[in-house]
């Protein structure tokens, strides 16, 4: 929806990302205050503004493959821990510069990705699920026997990120590096989406019959959908294992599979800017829950039940709990929540 | 007939199973026609067409379009031939909007993928968007569906969902277009912008029309020349007064004894 007196003068106008200008100052305005925020926040806080943004990216890879091609993946943590794995094995074994092996670690997932997304071009539904299901089992099997890679269950420690002298060791100095990635990969998944090859995955979601008539070849657009969020799922993960300095086999197991799922349905299946939201939500509820926790304990309300020790499996009870409601009072996740409410101010005080 | 045909099937026949959907079916297109297959339901005029378009693989026989066997090509290389279709149940991308729809059928004239896509701005992407958007706006004018661009398909009425999937078989630039059952469930209004449509199509935009249609009344008005089908074999073909001349047709497609239809189609025919 555009306000009244907003016209488009040319094709080029009219296929820009953020279409109105108060979107775009908007924008600029946001990422000049994230810019700055390593200034006012601490460093626990610009924390989860860095998992935010590492989670973010995968679940738009993940997006990608599920909301837009319409997909199913439930394989997605092991590709995200294959990109942790290669960007550290990358630096230690070629001694390349981490700031290169983070593309380098994507590329590699990518190719691992058009392996495991090959069954893709003939499976489709509750089979796909299963063959990536098998992907998830191959690829956490290989995490703990291949040593060399890994560095077996002992897990294995990655360097931090360095360019030109500079090394971005901390939150503060890491935070920028991943709201860089954010912002590449967000923009150049928005490029996709209004291009050819976007439109074509979009196509074969929604009709894949009539998508072939126009001259789209299926196998190779559903295998591609799966490099693609391969690509991303491994850049993520490099990202991630140069935050933590230290990365293990345990954190890629389906748990986390499901997590980057729940953060797409829940973000909105897909929607670009819906799959941010979505990792954000996924990111902040447990700290939400949490404070509200800490709230309790000790209260009255926390006497009177004995809640005691229990009050931290509330919390994960109440995670569980918030992700149904989501299904059931918002399935088309935040990003639509997030247009209604714009086209709510927009025609304030009429509803139509 | 001195032109080479654009499209000639020779003795195609599809069989499911047991069932003779097609048998022994021979026919030509020639350029700049506006061919149409008639018959009653179940003749096997949808199926003609998928194994035109590729959808099914004839049991027997060859399709040749322009002079080359596209028999065992793949759906999607047919697209690139020049071979564009409309489906009989609409078959758009109900969540995107109109205008992607129908850049969706610019897909094998755009040469960017999804590498130069992402960069966009850097390598092209943009120019060649811009470039073709400016030639899908200009089928967007001649199908009156400006005021829908940027509607979301699936919630569109109808009849311009039908418009809508006419223009992106348009955007592919075929020179033969296969339109199934472009008229079915329409008002007369609606029939007339079509038949206004398919007309323009053919004399302006130079397309070859391949048509099924089960209004008489139109089909005799605007096909050049006229196939019957009847439990999947050809009974007739030729101009639109020979075919209803036609015993055969008269019999199996008209009903046997009502004469009543029969001049009522016949009437039509004429001019």
């Amino acid at each position: 929806m555009t306000p009244a007196g907003d016209f488009r003068t040319s094709y080029r106008a009219d296929t820009t990302i953020f279409p109105t200008r108060n979107s775009r100052i908007a924008l600029w305005l946001g990422l000049a205050l994230l810019c700055a925020a390593p200034l006012a926040l601490g460093r626990y806080e610009l924390g989860l503004l860095v998992n935010i943004g590492i989670m973010g990216i995968a679940a738009l890879g993940l997006n990608i493959l599920v909301g837009f091609t319409g997909q199913i993946s439930i394989g997605h943590a092991a590709f995200f821990g294959f990109g942790a794995f290669a960007s550290a094995w990358l630096h230690d074994a070629a001694h390349i510069p981490v700031a290169l092996c983070i593309p380098l670690a994507g590329v590699m997932t990518a190719a691992v990705g058009l392996v495991f997304g090959a069954p893709a071009a003939r499976l489709k539904g509750l089979y796909l699920a299963i063959a990536t299901l098998a992907a998830q089992f191959i690829l956490e099997d290989f995490f703990a026997r291949a040593q060399w890679f890994t560095g077996g269950v002992a897990g294995r420690i990655t360097e931090p990120f360095e360019i030109l002298g500079w090394r971005a060791d901390r939150e503060e100095s890491f935070f920028y590096v991943v709201l860089a990635w954010v912002v590449i990969m967000f923009v150049g998944a928005a490029n996709l989406m209004r291009t050819r090859d976007g439109r074509a995955l979009v196509a074969v979601r929604d009709h894949y019959l009539s998508a072939e008539i126009m001259g789209i070849n299926l196998a190779y657009y559903r295998t591609l959908s799966f490099g693609i969020a391969s690509f991303y799922a491994g850049v993520a993960g490099a990202l991630y294992a140069h935050y933590l300095l230290f990365v293990s086999v345990e954190a890629f197991n389906i748990l986390l599979s499901i997590q980057f799922l729940g953060m797409v349905i829940i973000g909105g299946l897909g929607s670009v800017s819906g799959s941010l939201m979505g990792a954000a939500f996924m990111v902040l509820l447990p700290e939400v829950v949490q404070a509200g926790a800490d709230a309790l304990a000790g209260g009255a309300i926390d006497r009177a039940l004995r809640l005691g020790a229990s009050i931290s499996f509330l919390r994960e009870m109440a995670i569980g709990a918030v992700i149904i409601l989501f299904l059931i009072f918002e399935p088309d996740g935040l990003a639509r929540r997030w247009r209604l409410i714009k086209a709510y101010w927009k025609l304030y005080p009429y509803s139509h | 007939m001195a032109a080479e045909p654009i499209l000639a099937a020779a003795h195609v026949s599809l069989r499911f199973g047991g069932v003779r959907a097609l048998t022994d079916v021979s026919f030509h297109v020639n350029p700049g026609e506006v061919f149409s297959i008639i018959g009653p339901n179940g003749a096997g005029k949808t199926s003609m067409v998928n194994c035109i378009s590729g959808r099914y693989r004839p049991t027997e026989g060859r399709v040749l379009f322009d002079g080359r066997d596209i028999t065992h090509l793949r759906p999607s290389r047919r697209a690139g031939l020049g071979i564009g279709r409309t489906f009989q149940n609409l078959a758009l991308f109900g969540h995107m909007t109109v205008l992607d729809n129908i850049m969706v059928g610019r897909h094998h004239l755009l040469r960017h993928g999804f590498a130069t896509g992402m960069l966009y701005w850097l390598g092209g992407a943009q120019r060649e968007e811009l470039a073709h958007r400016r030639e899908v706006e200009e089928i967007i004018d001649f199908l009156e569906i400006q005021h829908v661009r940027k509607a979301v398909a699936g919630t569109l009425p109808y009849g311009l969902r039908k418009r809508v999937e006419l223009a992106r078989a348009i955007a592919l630039k075929p020179k033969l277009i296969l339109l199934d059952e472009p008229m079915a469930g329409m008002n007369l209004e609606e029939k007339e912008d079509m038949a206004r449509y398919i007309l323009d199509l053919n004399e302006e935009w130079g397309m070859t029309v391949l048509m099924i249609e089960h209004d008489m009344g139109v089909v005799m008005d605007i096909s050049h020349r006229v196939m019957v089908l009847d439990f999947g074999r050809k009974i007739a073909e030729g101009t639109p007064e020979h075919v209803m001349a036609d015993e055969h047709v008269r019999r199996a497609y008209l009903g046997q004894a009502d004469e009543a239809v029969a001049e009522d189609a016949a009437e039509a025919a004429a001019p």
